[in-house]
């Protein structure tokens, strides 16, 4: 005896967070595995190899599911045996995959008239849609949206131990949003929440990964493995906010996707900070003057003045060329960061000192670019503030 | 010209992208109305067309106005080539013909197409201007209301309950015929829905103009059911109860809706109306050729005659009612449960218009029903229901219904005072009470004194098929009890089987009931209600499941033990094993008289003057018959034996102790019945669910014995349960009321498909449409209640701490304005007539709809499971929007009446008819239960109510 069809619907759809989870998390359902089963040469399995593991082997990975949930203590108290939790598995898990297709766009999920789904209900299908995991983003982070990225999955998926199915998951969703809103106007964070109807957390991730994904910034050297997606989005943010075009006029036609090339050009200017022997000793006076007796890391910092100070006015005036625009992260943590840690300064330190450091340029007579010194210091000092940790 | 169908086609959204070159689609809309046809412009490039159009009018007659659904197809032009359907939707216009349902048909529907399913929606505008027709040779009903709802519907009272109207419409069936073959599947699954919205349309209108020459205006308990005969065509019948409603007054509706002080419906007997010959009452009193009851004696008719004659009885030709729930008074004894069966050969219906033979095989079913109950010293039928099951050219025909004597005094036309009848039993056992007379019983039964008042007789077990009164005086819960029966069979052909088939049913009908008893007992109960006995035929076996709703009556004896006997006592092992079975059952009956919280009075039994000799224990049920064209004498009394002693040696008692204990208790929080209504429950939240689940098993061994069979079938029932009480763990405590099971055994014809299987094996599907089912959270009673509700409402509170929180509450939702308009309309749908905690405002008309969903792409749809997954889904959609463009918020008497799966996976093909049907309503809360003012537009109300749905 066996059973050929199994089916159990309900009015308003149930769903099970933990099964939703599982599912999302790529413990793969049947129903779906036979759908992309169609699409697969049988003769490409040899290359494939992880392909195979997620599809083809479709009964064995409802049963992965099945058994996490066995060993989370669901049939606790319920007198149900394995078979009945692999029917309600399945059943779960067709239904996610119908509503796959609507959660691709969210809004429609509100409209649509196949499922009722209760508003709360509704939300937390999407928004555990667009979770991603931070090991995982990191890893795509700066990274082009390309079929080539994509094609890399398995190895990201080997290295993080997140599923393939996971992966490209969370991958399409990072490229659709990157899609959507890459042709729409306005703020970015704003037409995420609005087209994709996340919650304000999560759109503000999604605008770093998709800044980051426009502005190819590279996350990936080694000497940047030590700093999280938070840190990357809290950057991102920063970026966003204070130095593309929507930072200072939200009406205006383009979108904040992209920095401001205006602003990188006056970025130049800001040279004579060290070009200008004065003005250099000047400004190194003023800083240690007012650093003096309060950190213990002065010697260093008095030391080190002159090549920190040309590290980050270098940053600046390189930005106007797109590539070196890519090594932002890179050349904070080589030309900056890392000295100081080697001097073993404090985050107090840090906060000191940048303090200073951007203040005391305001009383340097002969520095007449004031406005765009703020508007660059302003973000460095968060982003460096941000990432000055172990 | 007496009405006016005008149709406005506003927009489209969602559409399916019909040109890959661009990724649009150029879609526009063909509106037909029976052959009239109007176009919409072609709105070009756009998946949500906005097409605004103008209104199409249409000039009809009534009649087509009953039978034809407007049409409406949506299509995508193409210029050089033919245009392709996107997908239709039809509409039924019949809620618009009567005065008091909905006005106007307007919202989004989903564009339904038979091979893709949804594809897109359409938001469309439908009225109907209907010019008054004097015509008293009109052949329109309009204004007569249906109801699918078994009880009089809430918001109304019943001036009148006119009886019995039946109607039956055979055709064709398109899929049979020679066209067939040259046209695209597509093709002939609209050319098969269309028909039967047609018919059943047809069928309506002309039950309508039945109901009007009684004299009424409302079809209540209407019961439309379609017979796919194959070849031999397809019938479409319905039966319902005919009544004279009237609207109550807002104001007083809510007082008068408490079943305690709703005036009770008189009867009116009047004459049966344009049916065809019908058959005078003096032909019952010969009670026929089937006369498979024991034959009454003289003496028993002349009683049964003074019984019933003092207002004489003329009622209608069938004095039959689809109802199961009454007002008080109405019912005045309760006979037992009476029932027919008959084994037919179909052949082809040769002219449609005069379906003579079908009309007559009901004919003479109904007739033996009718005298069944007479037999039971009743006049009436209630709770009455048909059905049929066909395999190849077999078909089985069963009636059912419970006898019963209704109060005399509401019989007389126009007398609308209720008074209480002078022989006063109390309303909480008087229905229990004895209609026959105890010194012609019409089977051994064994009588006792009420229990209640003490002063009529009562019968120690009662069987009914009706939902339990609301006056009804019971003691603990009640539970549903199942008995599943499998029995083989011989293949065979024409009259051989049907032979074969008769020869089987009364042995499985008496088994059932057996096992019902048993389980009964087991369950220390002594009584059924909503008793429905389905049997199905397959190629080799038949199949029997018996559900029904067990309650221990005040009013009844309290049920003896099982014992258990040896044939040869003298064995002592045997004895041994005898004696632990026997401890097993006493434990079960303990435990069960715990979980029930069945705690009778201790009483003197005193058993009064049976007048039976030998001590016969034995049911109101025994006068059911067999009746076929071939069936042989069968005495269905246990003959000498007691019913509760089961003797081991008989290897069917051995089957029977097994399946007795086999019955996995349920597990704690639950409750389950078959019922409206949980006996014993009566604190309801408004939460509230409904779900089907279909299963198909193979069976994959040829030679099953009929235990083996037996064995199997019942873990199936009991697994599926199982299943059902885990998915709805989050629910508890939960009831599941009106739990419904229908099973069948499809025709060997579709497995033969299925080559790869091996030749050894005999493989046999199994499907399970488990209609409906509702769960409904119950809060404990007594004094914790105030403090569960609490709990309740904290874990919906904690729902509502969800990501992000403003979603939930309906204030800021309605500013969150989304880019194709407001949020959907929350459509609640429930097998029961009512929703609990709420009240229903307004019926806004039937909910009777039909669809076929075809697949040549099985495999890529997700295989069975998923087609059948999404058809079900599809079609939940499809009746939601239907109940939303009417302007309502909920389905009340919901029910899947038909699920025809069929599967060909070599070709990686499927199809699914699926037959719904319902009430449209329009309810509000109970404003003192929720702080929502009454009125608020429903679709909101019930959105905010949505805690206990999630």
């Amino acid at each position: 005896m066996s059973v050929e069809l199994d089916v159990f619907v309900v009015n308003t759809t149930i769903m099970d967070e933990e099964v939703y989870q599982l599912w999302l998390d790529g413990y793969t359902g049947l129903g779906h595995n036979i759908n992309q089963l169609t699409h697969i040469d049988i003769l490409d399995t040899v290359i494939h190899q992880s392909y195979e593991s997620c599809y083809l082997s479709a009964p064995s990975s409802v049963n992965d599911a099945v058994k996490v949930r066995m060993e989370g203590g669901v049939l606790e108290g319920c007198e149900a045996s394995a078979e009945v939790l692999h029917s309600d598995t399945m059943d779960q898990y067709r239904t996610f995959q119908m509503c796959e297709r609507l959660l691709h766009s969210p809004v429609k999920l509100a409209n649509q008239l196949l499922f009722q789904i209760p508003p709360h209900r509704q939300v937390m299908l999407i928004e555990r849609y667009y979770a991603f995991d931070s090991v995982f983003v990191r890893e795509v982070l700066g990274k082009k949206l390309s079929k080539g990225t994509k094609k890399d999955l398995d190895d990201v998926s080997a290295k993080t131990g997140v599923t393939l199915k996971s992966c490209r998951r969370q991958f399409d969703n990072f490229k659709r949003v990157f899609k959507v809103v890459e042709e729409l106007k306005g703020p970015l964070v704003e037409n995420i929440r609005q087209h994709f109807l996340l919650s304000d957390k999560l759109a503000r991730d999604y605008a770093a990964i998709v800044f980051f994904a426009n502005n190819r910034f590279e996350t990936g050297k080694k000497k940047l493995h030590y700093l999280t997606f938070q840190d990357f989005a809290f950057c991102a943010g920063q970026l966003i906010s204070n130095w593309t075009v929507g930072a200072l006029d939200n009406m205006v036609e383009d979108m904040d996707v992209d920095l401001e090339k205006e602003f990188l050009q006056d970025l130049k200017e800001l040279k004579i900070l060290i070009t200008d022997r004065d003005l250099l000793d000047q400004h190194k006076s003023l800083v240690c003057t007012a650093l003096r007796g309060k950190t213990k890391a002065f010697n260093e910092m008095e030391a080190n003045f002159k090549n920190l100070s040309r590290g980050l006015v270098n940053i600046a005036a390189k930005l106007t060329n797109t590539k070196e625009v890519r090594d932002f992260f890179i050349d904070l943590v080589e030309k900056f960061i890392e000295p100081c840690r080697s001097d073993k300064w404090t985050a107090g330190d840090m906060r000191l000192y940048l303090t200073h450091y951007t203040n005391s340029a305001h009383v340097l007579d002969t520095f007449k670019h004031q406005v765009v010194w703020d508007r660059y210091m302003g973000v460095i000092k968060s982003c460096i503030l941000k990432m000055y940790h172990d | 010209m007496p009405g006016k169908l005008k149709a406005k086609i506003v927009a489209g959204r969602h559409l399916p992208v019909m040109d890959r070159a661009s990724d649009l689609t150029d879609a526009f809309v063909e509106v037909k109305f029976g052959n009239t046809t109007f176009k919409t412009d072609v709105y070009p490039k756009s998946l949500n067309p906005q097409w605004n159009s103008e209104w199409f009018k249409f000039e009809v007659d009534d009649e087509d106005l009953q039978d034809e659904p407007l049409q409406i197809t949506v299509l995508d032009h193409d210029t050089y080539s033919a245009n392709d359907a996107i997908g239709k939707v039809y509409i039924d216009i019949d809620p618009l013909l009567s005065s008091e349902a909905a006005t106007v048909i307007s919202g989004w529907f989903p564009i339904y197409d038979t091979i893709h399913g949804i594809r897109g929606e359409i938001n469309v505008l439908v009225k109907v201007d209907l010019f008054n027709d004097l015509n008293r040779f009109r052949q329109s009903s309009c204004g007569v209301k249906f109801f699918c709802t078994t009880s009089i519907p809430r918001c109304y009272r019943a001036a009148l309950v006119h009886g019995f109207v039946e109607e039956l419409v055979v055709n064709e069936d398109p899929e049979y015929q020679w066209i067939d073959r040259i046209r695209t599947p597509r093709a002939s699954n609209e050319a098969r829905q269309r028909l039967i919205s047609l018919m059943s349309g047809e069928l309506q209108r002309k039950i309508g103009l039945k109901v009007l020459e009684m004299g009424g205006n409302a079809v209540v308990g209407y019961l439309q059911c379609f017979d796919l005969e194959g070849e031999s065509g397809l019938v479409v019948r319905a039966i319902g109860t005919a009544c004279t409603l009237d609207k109550l007054i807002p104001g007083s509706e809510i007082k008068e809706t408490l079943p305690s002080s709703s005036s009770p419906p008189p009867f009116s007997p009047s004459k049966l109306c344009s049916r065809q010959s019908s058959s005078s009452d003096t032909d019952l009193s010969l009670t026929p050729k089937m006369g498979k009851t024991p034959p009454p004696s003289s003496p028993f008719l002349t009683l049964c005659l003074l019984l019933s004659s003092p207002p004489t009885l003329d009622l209608t030709e069938f004095p039959f009612f689809t109802l199961t729930c009454f007002p008080p008074g109405f019912l005045v004894h309760i006979g037992g449960v009476v029932s027919a069966r008959s084994v037919k050969l179909l052949d082809r219906i040769h002219n449609p218009d005069e379906p003579e033979t079908r009309d007559a095989w009901w004919e003479e079913i109904r007739q033996e029903i009718k005298s069944h109950a007479k037999a039971l010293g009743c006049h009436a039928v209630v709770g009455y229901s048909e059905s049929t099951t066909i395999c190849e050219e077999v078909c089985i025909l069963s009636a059912s219904g419970t006898a019963a004597m209704l109060n005399p005094r509401f019989m007389r036309e126009g007398l609308c005072v209720y008074s209480r009848f002078d022989d006063a039993s109390p309303p909480s056992c008087g229905f229990c009470h004895i209609p026959y007379d105890e010194f012609n019983m019409p089977f051994p039964a064994q009588l006792t004194y009420c229990y209640h008042c003490r002063r009529q007789k009562v019968p120690d077990v009662l069987f009914t098929t009706i939902d339990l009164p609301a006056e009804a005086a019971v003691t603990g819960k009640g539970c549903l009890i199942q008995a599943r029966l499998c029995r083989t069979k011989k293949k065979a052909q024409g009259e051989v089987n049907a032979t074969a088939i008769s020869n089987l049913l009364p042995f499985m009908e008496y088994e059932l009931h057996t096992q019902l008893m048993n389980k009964l007992k087991l369950r220390c109960m002594n009584a059924l209600f909503g008793l429905r006995i389905q049997i199905s035929v397959g190629e080799n076996m038949l199949l029997g499941l018996a559900s029904a709703t067990g309650v221990y009556l005040s009013a009844l004896p309290a049920p003896g033990g099982i014992q258990i006997a040896g044939k040869t006592p003298s064995d002592l092992s045997y004895d041994q094993h005898i004696s632990t079975m026997q401890k097993r059952i006493n434990d079960t009956i303990a435990m069960n008289k715990e979980l029930y919280n069945i705690h009778p009075p201790e009483c003197i039994e005193e058993v009064v003057g049976s007048p039976i000799p030998d001590r016969q224990r034995s049911r109101l049920f025994r006068s059911t018959s067999e009746s076929s064209d071939e069936l042989s004498e069968l005495d269905l009394s246990h003959g000498k034996k007691d019913a509760f002693v089961l003797e081991i040696d008989d290897t069917d008692a051995v089957e029977d102790i097994q399946s007795l204990l086999t019955d996995a208790p349920m597990p704690a929080g639950f409750y389950s019945c078959n019922t409206e209504v949980m006996p014993g429950i009566y604190n309801w939240t408004s939460g509230l669910q409904m779900f089907t689940s279909v299963r198909v098993y193979r069976l994959n061994n040829a030679n099953l014995t009929n235990q083996g069979l037996n064995k199997i079938f019942t873990d199936l029932c009991e697994n599926l349960l199982k299943s059902l009480y885990f998915k709805l763990r989050s629910m508890i405590p939960c009831c599941l009321c009106h739990l419904n099971f229908t099973v069948a055994v499809p025709e060997e014809e579709l497995i033969q498909v299925r080559r790869h299987t091996p030749k050894n094996t005999s493989p046999i599907l199994f499907i399970f449409p488990i209609n409906i089912l509702v769960s409904i959270r119950e809060l404990e009673f007594g004094e914790n209640e105030e403090q569960l509700q609490f709990s309740m409402e904290l874990s919906s509170s904690s729902e509502r701490c969800s990501p992000l929180p403003e979603v939930r509450s309906r204030s800021l939702r309605s500013t969150r304005s989304l880019p194709c308009g407001a949020p959907v309309t929350v459509v609640k749908m429930t097998p029961l007539s009512f929703l609990p905690r709420t009240r229903i405002v307004k019926y806004l008309g039937i909910i009777n709809m039909f669809f076929i969903r075809e697949t040549t792409s099985l495999r890529e749809e997700g295989g069975v499971s998923g087609f059948l997954h999404s058809f079900i889904a599809e079609v939940f959609a499809m009746v939601r929007a239907h109940v939303a463009a009417l302007g309502g918020n909920a389905v009340v008497s919901y029910s899947m009446k038909e699920c025809v799966f069929m599967e060909n996976p070599n070709k990686n093909q499927a199809q699914c008819l699926i037959n719904v049907s319902g009430d449209a309503v329009i309810f509000v809360r109970e404003s003192d239960q929720e702080a929502i003012p009454p009125l608020i537009t429903c679709g909101q109300t019930s959105t905010t109510g949505a805690d206990g749905t999630t």
